[in-house]
């Protein structure tokens, strides 16, 4: 049996204890997961929960629309409380938004015992928020392996066993483990003395996962009525619970290569510290294990590991969704005619104020009869509306060249810093794109956090080519998504204008030069609003020509520390110097 | 049921930050740093539950205590057959999504509705009145609640302003934030209104680890008999705490300490008065839980890197830790 039925299994079986399961990628056998898990739950309550659900509906409340028409409360439940115990099931997992996030994490830790079922479709940088798949315990990936490895034999064995198991009692609290509550564990000191050497050493620090691996462990061996855990049930529980989350490679295990990163970042991964290492000698784990975690995670996933990305990627993405402005909150503006759906909310006072005049009139149309009540139609309704203001962006994309001392990338990243501790007062972010080499790359996406800028920062290597066409390519690419989502970005490009390397990556001073302007003309049309920098010790004619190609302001700063550089931008972004 | 205080596996610092926030709540809350699955909700919730009961008027909705009832909006001391009761203090968990409407209260909708009234119905700060508003994820709380937060907590008493009401009621809690900072920084102003902040790890340490694993299967297993085995030592701490809280106004403040307190402040370019104020009363509310007459130098050591950590001016530019800092000038000033 794979894997993942195999956990969905396990969920059935108590899923307050495991949380639940987290499905990435498309496959039949997520389907047959699914298919698996609702027949499973047939007999406790089952919910969707699509991703635009509002707060009334999600923890329940005042039901608005009946409790008017009505004239007295109506009180509804909200989706949270009627899946206790059940099976919360939400598709597109990946676009799933902070608020509804919380209120997930907040139910599953009061105890609500659903088992939580996140479908995700994300691509590479789209993955649910945090918060909620630090709460599942297993972690299924199909999206690098779409190929169906259930056989069909698999899939008519799993209902039947089950079925036979489902007169046992429902493990469903926490105190009532399946099988064996009140009795001696299962696992035992070795097991333990396991699960800990091998979170240390993939730098797994949440104790959740280690307290999910523990429980999924004597799980897995209770469902085939053993009473002793075996190395398959370590290795299962290590496939899909730890190795998933590893942040990075025991240095001991034999991995495969990663692919030889890129110059400047081949440093061993970061450990947390270094004392570490003894604690968890390559003689006291279990090579097997390891081997197994290692083979559960996909090669790519692994090489990214191996250049300690992994852990930043999750915690950057863990924010997506909350960038959306919404008309749901923000400073408080007046109402205006609409019905409140899709997240708008009914403004009552307005809508009443609306509805007064009318209701002596309405009475007596309805007939002498008619019951005494507020008489409320659908023209009177009126929504709030708030003012939520446009975040300011400010990109920088710096030439991280050779042509570029290296002072002048350490001015770049003093300024990015300083314009980020002023980030929360200006209610700006900051992202930084580097051009080197025959690349740009985005090192920094959008953020108001100091701390990881700081982490980016520190890593950023420099040398090689100017790659400025693609350096500006990338910049107008990112202000027009960043735009998109309701940001107003600002670019500041710190370079000498010099660019040697063209668009395609080859080099040539020529055709880099133009692409170079071709690629400004084409960041004029986006409209943004932009700066350049001359960085260089003499400024040269080439940087102004680029800029006035982008149609941005020009500033040569021949001379300027870190401060003087941030100064600059925030008096052409903002206004004024901060 | 929640996990017993006692036996939550190290993490010294937040259970000793969120101790003496306990023995004096006008220190001004605890923030906790640190990655997800650390251990702080479980710490703050089964603080909460370590609290002896307080005394608030019976079925009061905004938790006034008898001598204070004269302020509540529903004239709740003026109801006939009024009668006090001991309630536990309250723990609010004020989730991230949060509206202004469930947070300030709002217009009762059902009196509203079916009898015409203007009527208010409180919000989560009013249930938090007198106990804990814990927020995880503080961090990505959304402005417009935080700037709301701050002006509460300044205050201790909440305004309402809005719908047509005007309701004026008092709101002091002790807020408990906890976030990860690579997630977004914490808004500086919002920072400063914390007392006390400490800094998690999950254990890096074999031992520790087992302990856990070990601490929660039993808790799994047999939770009746888990607090049972725990019950005993976490009621030495309601004890402690209990002794804390009497002997603190008694806890002497010696001006050497005094001296001590502003010297470091001063090395370490804490931002403000309000470092030294809290440095002051949290050595004295540790002294006080230690079961010390005075709050003496050692007292003061133990608790300055919490109570000054988030108030050191940061130099954007200089890599050091404030952590770092504040134990360089302690050993630079008192060896």
């Amino acid at each position: 049996m794979s894997d993942a039925l195999l956990a969905a299994e396990l969920l059935a079986a108590a899923p307050a204890r495991l949380g639940g399961i987290w499905l990435r990628g498309p496959s039949a056998e997520r389907d047959a997961v699914l298919a698996f898990l609702t027949e499973e739950f047939v007999d406790r309550p089952v919910r969707r929960l699509p991703v635009h659900i509002d707060e009334e509906r999600l923890c329940g409340g005042i039901d608005v629309a009946s409790s008017l028409s009505a004239g007295r409360r109506i009180e509804q439940a909200g989706l949270l409380q009627e899946v206790e115990g059940g099976l919360l099931v939400v598709p597109m997992a990946e676009r799933m938004n902070g608020m509804v996030a919380g209120r997930i994490a907040q139910a599953m830790d009061a105890g609500a015992g659903f088992a939580l079922v996140l479908i995700d479709d994300g691509g590479e940088e789209e993955i649910p928020p945090v918060s909620v798949t630090e709460r599942v315990a297993f972690w299924c990936d199909f999206s690098t392996n779409p190929v169906s490895t259930v056989s069909d034999s698999d899939l008519p064995r799993i209902p039947e066993r089950s079925r036979g198991r489902r007169a046992l009692p429902v493990a469903n609290g926490p105190s009532t483990s399946l099988g064996n509550a009140g009795g001696e564990s299962l696992v035992r000191l070795e097991d333990r003395q396991t699960l800990a050497n091998i979170t240390l050493a993939l730098g797994i620090d949440s104790a959740r996962a280690m307290l999910f691996a523990q429980a999924a462990l004597s799980l897995s061996a209770q469902i085939e009525d053993r009473d002793t855990i075996t190395d398959d049930d370590v290795q299962f529980v290590a496939r899909t619970v730890l190795g998933p989350r590893a942040t990075r490679i025991p240095q001991q295990a034999e991995e495969p290569p990663p692919p030889p990163p890129p110059e400047g970042e081949d440093e061993p991964p970061p450990g947390d510290n270094d004392g570490d290492d003894e604690q968890h000698d390559p003689d006291q784990l279990d090579d097997l294990i390891l081997a197994a975690v290692l083979a559960s995670i996909p090669k790519d996933v692994l090489a990214r590991i191996g250049e300690g990305r992994a852990a930043r990627r999750a915690t950057g993405a863990g924010g997506a969704g909350r960038k959306r402005a919404s008309q749901m909150r923000g400073r408080p503006l007046g109402a205006r005619p609409g019905l409140p759906r899709g997240g708008a909310r009914l403004a009552l006072i307005d809508t009443l104020r609306t509805a007064v005049p009318w209701q002596e009139i309405r009475r007596q149309q309805e007939g002498m009869e008619a019951p005494k009540r507020l008489r409320i139609r659908k023209g009177d309704l009126r929504i709030r509306r708030f003012e939520e203001r446009a975040e300011a962006l400010t990109i920088f994309a710096v030439d991280a060249s050779g042509s570029s001392a290296l002072a002048r990338l350490a001015e770049a990243k003093g300024a990015v810093e300083l314009m980020l501790a002023q980030s929360y007062v200006k209610r700006a972010q900051v992202a930084l794109i580097a051009f080197r080499g025959t690349s740009a790359e985005l090192l920094l996406p959008p953020t108001r956090s100091l701390t990881r800028a700081k982490k980016v920062l520190g890593e950023l290597p420099g040398g090689g080519g100017t790659p400025l066409a693609l350096g500006l390519s990338a910049a107008a690419e990112l202000a027009e998504t960043q735009a998109e989502r309701g940001r107003t970005p600002f670019v500041a490009v710190l370079t000498d204008g010099k660019g040697n390397i063209d668009r395609n990556g080859q080099p040539g001073r020529a055709q880099a030069g133009e692409d170079a302007l071709a690629a400004a003309r084409r960041f004029a049309q986006s409209g943004t609003q932009a700066v350049v920098i001359d960085i260089s010790a003499r400024p040269q004619p080439e940087a102004a020509a680029i800029a006035a190609a982008m149609r941005a302001r020009y500033l040569a700063l021949p001379r300027a520390d870190a401060r003087g550089v941030e100064r600059a931008v925030s008096a052409l972004q903002f206004g004024k110097a901060s | 049921m929640p996990f017993p205080f006692s036996a939550i596996v190290g993490q010294d610092e937040m259970k000793r930050a969120l101790l003496i926030s306990a023995v004096d709540p006008r220190i001004g809350g605890v923030m906790v740093f640190g990655d997800r699955g650390t251990g702080k909700s479980t710490a703050a919730r089964a603080l909460s539950a370590l609290l002896p009961p307080m005394l608030a008027i019976a079925g009061c909705r905004y938790n006034c205590a008898p001598e204070e009832a004269h302020r509540c909006p529903d004239k709740c001391a003026e109801k006939k057959g009024v009668k006090t009761a001991k309630v536990p203090v309250p723990f609010v968990d004020l989730p991230l999504g949060a509206t202004e409407d469930r947070v300030l209260g709002a217009l009762d909708l059902e009196r509203a509705l079916g009898r015409g009234e203007k009527a208010f119905e409180p919000g989560l700060l009013a249930r938090a009145h007198r106990g804990y508003l814990y927020i995880d994820e503080i961090n990505l709380l959304e402005d417009h609640l935080v700037d709301l937060l701050l002006d509460v907590a300044a205050s201790g008493e909440n305004l309402v302003e809005r719908e047509g009401l005007s309701v004026r009621h008092p709101a002091r809690f002790v807020l408990i934030g906890s976030g990860n900072p690579e997630e977004g920084e914490l808004r500086p102003q919002l920072l400063d209104r914390f007392g006390l902040s400490v800094e998690v790890k999950t254990p890096q340490d074999l031992e520790q680890r087992i302990e856990i694993m070990r601490r929660c299967d039993a808790l799994e297993r047999d939770g009746a008999a888990f607090a049972a085995d725990w019950a005993e030592a976490d009621a030495k701490i309601v004890k402690r705490l209990a002794r804390g809280k009497k002997a603190l106004p008694n806890v002497a403040m010696p001006e050497s300490t005094l001296t001590d307190a502003a010297t470091l402040c001063m090395a370490v370019g804490a931002d403000g008065l309000r470092g030294e104020l809290t440095l002051m009363r949290a050595a004295r509310a540790f002294a006080a839980l230690e079961g010390a007459k005075s709050a003496e130098r050692k007292h003061l050591r133990a608790v300055a890197p919490m109570a000054l950590r988030h108030r050191l001016r940061r130099d954007v530019l200089d890599e050091t830790g404030s952590t770092v800092r504040i134990d360089r000038a302690l050993t630079e000033l008192f060896g």
